[in-house]
């Protein structure tokens, strides 16, 4: 009957485990670092398979959720119970579960040991990191528990690949794994005296603490050295991330810029060449521009989780993320989107809070990104006057300060706000395993960051590229007959679709005090914020972009029609404060769309965003012009 | 004459106590008996966090952090 199709279609292991229970290290092991990496159905939970050959027989082991029990309280834990069931379209049950059990907590692991076996599949129960339970004195009668549980118990050393041979042989067959006689009670009192009396027949010798763990934690834990410990890691993670990358950013960016010149040279002068130069080269620049950032942020990320920092950081910044209704995690990638909420967002994969996340993504567009520095740059250089305050400060500098402040706290506002909202239909409680230190294998690291790198590229990228097409399009269509030059480039832009979009925005932004010039250079700056200033450049045919002469040309614009001042100072802080607030990028749209699996959250944030953005510039246009006139 | 029962969030620090029950929604409940704390478990309060919440828990061979909200559901007595 199936014996033809048995013949051809892998054999399909379900690998369940509680974080930090070894699992992603085993399956890593399994499989090497051809992991498929998608989405549920639905959730935003991500859903890992790889593929694995043993003697001939083909595998495909399910890396499903961690979860410390299968009466699900999160979306993570819903599908482990959803696709242990069936019940999960794109994902037939699997023929066998493979539970990871950290060895060194096989008294807690035992709990989920006796759920998972009440479901009658067969299973086969890898312990964990049996190398520390024997560095810390422990003992486990692996006969003994086999004996009690009554299904096939392997012990490992995952990334050594100790135990991983004899893992090997009995995979490929779960139909032959042995399967207890009688399962553990499920009401709750005799289960727990079915738990007492396994642990007290196979846990020969509990493990003492680690005493390495111990010797750092004293310090890491400690209320003063732990905490100035905290700042400064997260001192030297934001400088690694914001200034780190730059060089290669640069580099990236040179040579893109290069790439689009001997283009230009080679081939024939005309709309193609323009075309494939300024919209497809200059797009996937602004796609790959990003890798850097990523590849950093997430070889620091994986780091300081699989070391065991990140859970310690999480326990000393929890009381203040708690105030604002999120917790310790939060924290990293909040501090991330500082330098861009592309790689900030996707930080937030370290919240096991579904909700939490969720609110976390929705703030991190108000961190004020290093995309709009060259935007205040401009705007300051050219309008605030050079001066110093109180004897030292620069007025420049404390503008800045305060244009960071203003995006900081207006975060958090939103962020409190949010969870309030939010909060219903999440019953998840707030808990954070402390594990062990340990040093991440290398691969566990580079699976991690590459299947980052890769899920950045195809699912956000693609979206980034697509838009900075259109954009060049709405940015050089329709055409009109111009004069070559400066002069030339300013009248096409004006005739073009974006220049028209400009006009059209005007009764919009007006109140605001932003015209028709504003206005296109908002259009073009949903590529990257930074990108309004060479639009705005082209507009007034400056010949050095982002030069003194840009500045010279603003500050001197007068609107035709009333001979005042276009840029007056309540039009710049309006301008500045709209940037403070306005999720006009692409790129974090994408990557929003990406990490939460719907438009819906990218449309919320980006509405939410802008209401936020106009109202805030409205009120500051309305203050100043009243101080100023 | 045994120690009176208190709750987890009252255990001063270094202190040891036995789970004797869990005063919360069947939820909360359940999770916390997953994350180990079922009845007769001994339990330590190892360390608290700069601001004083919140607090990490040795309970069965693990560190686990709770907060103050959390671990004031789960009820013990002192050893």
């Amino acid at each position: 009957m199936t014996s033809v199709a048995a013949a051809n279609a892998p054999v399909r292991l379900g690998l369940i485990g509680s974080p930090n229970s070894g699992k992603t290290t085993l399956f890593n092991a399994l499989t090497g670092l051809r992991a498929r990496v998608g989405n549920y159905p639905g959730v935003t939970v991500e859903r890992r398979e790889g593929d694995a050959q043993v003697d001939g027989a083909r595998l495909r082991v399910i890396d499903l959720p961690g979860v410390y029990s299968l009466a699900p309280l999160s979306p993570d834990e819903a599908v482990v119970a959803r696709v242990l069931e069936g019940r999960v379209a794109e994902v037939p049950p699997p023929d066998g579960l493979v539970l990871t059990v950290d060895a060194t907590s096989l008294e807690r692991g035992l709990l989920l040991v006796a759920e998972v076996l009440r479901l009658e599949r067969p299973v086969c129960l890898v312990l964990t990191m049996v190398d520390e339970l024997r560095a810390r004195g422990g003992r486990i009668d692996f006969a003994k528990l086999e004996d009690a549980l009554g299904v096939p118990v392997v012990g490992v050393v995952g990334h050594r690949g100790v135990g991983l041979g004899e893992l090997r042989r009995l995979l490929p067959h779960p139909e032959r794994w042995s399967r207890p006689p009688l399962l553990p009670p499920a009401a709750p009192r005799e289960r727990d005296a079915w738990l007492a009396s396994v642990l007290a027949r196979v846990l020969e010798a509990r493990p003492g603490p680690s005493r390495t763990t111990e010797a750092i934690d004293r310090v890491v834990l400690h209320p003063v050295a732990g905490t100035l410990l905290f700042a400064s890691v997260m001192v030297l993670f934001f400088q690694l991330i914001f200034a780190w990358a730059t060089p290669a950013m640069d580099a990236l960016d040179t040579g893109v810029g290069a790439l689009g010149e001997t283009l230009r040279a080679t081939l024939p002068a005309g709309l193609p060449t323009d075309f494939l130069v300024d919209g497809v080269v200059a797009g996937v620049g602004s796609v790959i521009v990003f890798l850097p950032q990523i590849v950093l942020l997430f070889t620091l990320l994986s780091l300081l989780e699989d070391l065991g920092y990140m859970a310690r950081a999480a326990f000393v910044v929890d009381r203040l993320m708690g105030r604002i209704g999120l917790e310790g995690r939060a924290f990293v990638a909040l501090l991330s989107s500082y330098a861009c909420a592309v790689p900030g967002i996707m930080a937030t994969r370290t919240i096991p809070s579904p909700r939490q996340r969720l609110v976390t993504i929705l703030v991190s567009p108000l961190m004020t990104c290093s995309a709009r520095l060259p935007v205040y740059a401009l705007l300051i250089g050219a309008f605030v006057p050079p001066v110093t305050v109180a004897g030292f400060l620069g007025l420049q500098g404390l503008v800045l300060l305060g244009l960071y402040v203003l995006g900081g706290s207006a975060a958090l506002v939103a962020a409190s706000l949010l969870s309030g909202r939010l909060g219903r239909g999440d019953a998840l409680p707030f808990y954070l395993e402390l594990p062990s230190y340990r040093v991440p294998p290398a691969r566990l690291v580079v699976s991690q960051v590459w299947g980052a790198a890769r899920a950045f590229l195809r699912r956000a990228g693609t979206i980034i590229l697509a838009v900075s097409m259109v954009l060049w399009v709405l940015l050089h269509f329709p055409r009109v007959d111009a004069p070559p030059g400066p002069e030339g480039a300013r009248q096409a832009l004006e005739a073009s679709a974006a220049g028209r979009i400009g006009h059209a925005l005007e009764p919009a932004i007006a109140p605001l005090g932003f015209d028709w010039k504003i206005g296109v250079g908002l259009v073009a700056s949903l590529a990257a914020r930074e990108v309004i200033v060479a639009t705005l450049a082209q507009i007034y045919a400056a010949s050095e972009p982002g030069g003194a002469s840009l500045r010279d040309a603003i500050r001197s614009d007068v609107d035709p029609r009333t001979g005042r001042p276009v840029f007056t100072p309540a039009t710049v802080a309006a301008l500045l404060v709209f940037f403070v607030f306005a999720l006009q990028c692409t790129s974090t749209l994408a990557v929003m769309r990406r990490e939460t699996n719907s438009w819906r959250w990218p449309a919320f944030a980006f509405g939410y965003l802008l209401a936020l953005a106009w109202g805030a510039s409205f009120v500051t246009h309305r203050i100043v012009h009243a101080l100023t006139s | 004459m045994s120690p009176p029962a208190i709750v987890l969030a009252d255990l001063p620090l270094g202190a040891h106590a036995v789970v004797l029950g869990i005063d919360a929604p069947p939820e909360l409940a359940q999770r916390l008996e997953a994350l180990g704390f079922l009845p007769e478990t001994p339990v330590t309060c190892r360390r608290r966090a700069p601001l004083g919440d919140p607090r990490i828990y040795e309970v069965r061979g693990t560190q686990l952090c709770l907060r103050r909200s959390e671990a004031a559901r789960i009820v013990v007595r002192a050893r």
